[in-house]
């Protein structure tokens, strides 16, 4: 689990930094970037684990979706950054942000989780 | 300690909260996921708080490592959106719509309750006098 952790968490600041930088700090992308792709693996890894009958107490759950999978994504950077929309009197965004966080990552982990089963 | 140490400092440190808040909780297959909840809401109020109180009008100073050892690796590795969604894919797929639909607007709504309650008292306590 902690491993996940070592290489899950500087990942995400690794990666939401390199997407801000690209596309600009306007609208918080690099924490939706992260959070979309890391459900999309998140279905992947779960595809896995149910054809191969493993647990959520196995150490290959705990390894990539509690540890790397759990500490990659955020929900606390989300809540925060709609907060921030919201104050800025952006409340276009803010609703646009939760619904595409929401929106695209349940879509992610279906769809990674419909891709591992085949 | 350089900025990238810090964050996997407190990256191990809340996924470690994450996992502890799992053993102490119950939860049952199928059932109710309290303990990404109550991580995800906890983690909320914590992030909303310490923002603000370490944020450029808040009475507390800390360094920039110190500030993203707490919010981008505490906060960050204690909350997952991965784990909110896997649990709304188990509810869909177990055709629970019902459970799909509360978990869903029970986690967004409190979540930004959350954070807004954390950074409400962190700037109500900016703004008192003393210490």
């Amino acid at each position: 689990m902690t491993l996940g952790a070592i290489f899950g968490t500087p990942l995400r600041f690794y990666v939401g930094r390199v997407v801000s930088a690209r596309v600009g700090e306007t609208f918080p992308w690099g924490t939706l970037v992260v959070n979309v792709s890391g459900c999309l693996i998140m279905g992947v890894v779960a595809a896995y684990a149910t054809r191969h009958g493993l647990s959520g107490r196995s150490d290959y759950w705990l390894l990539l979706a509690t540890g790397f999978l759990g500490s990659y994504t955020t929900v606390s950077s989300f809540a925060l950054q709609t907060l921030a929309l919201a104050r800025e009197s952006e409340t276009r965004f803010a609703a646009g942000y939760i619904a595409l966080s929401v929106g695209l990552c349940l879509g992610a982990v279906a769809l990674g989780f419909a891709g591992g089963m085949r | 300690m350089s900025l990238y140490a810090a964050i996997v400092a407190g990256g191990i440190v809340g996924s470690l909260m994450r996992w502890l808040v799992a053993l102490v909780l119950p939860s049952v297959a199928g059932g109710f996921p309290w303990p990404t909840l109550f991580a995800n809401v906890t983690g909320c109020v914590l992030i909303g708080f310490y923002s603000a109180l370490t944020g450029p009008d808040g009475r507390l100073f800390v360094d920039p490592r110190t500030r993203q050892f707490v919010l981008t690796g505490i906060c960050g590795g204690y909350t997952t959106f991965s784990g909110f969604s896997i649990e709304m894919l188990r509810f869909l797929q177990a055709s629970d719509s019902l459970q799909a639909a509360v978990y869903l607007a029970v986690s967004v709504t409190s979540w930004l309750a959350a954070v807004w309650l954390g950074d409400i008292v962190a700037r109500r306590l900016n703004h008192r006098g003393g210490l």
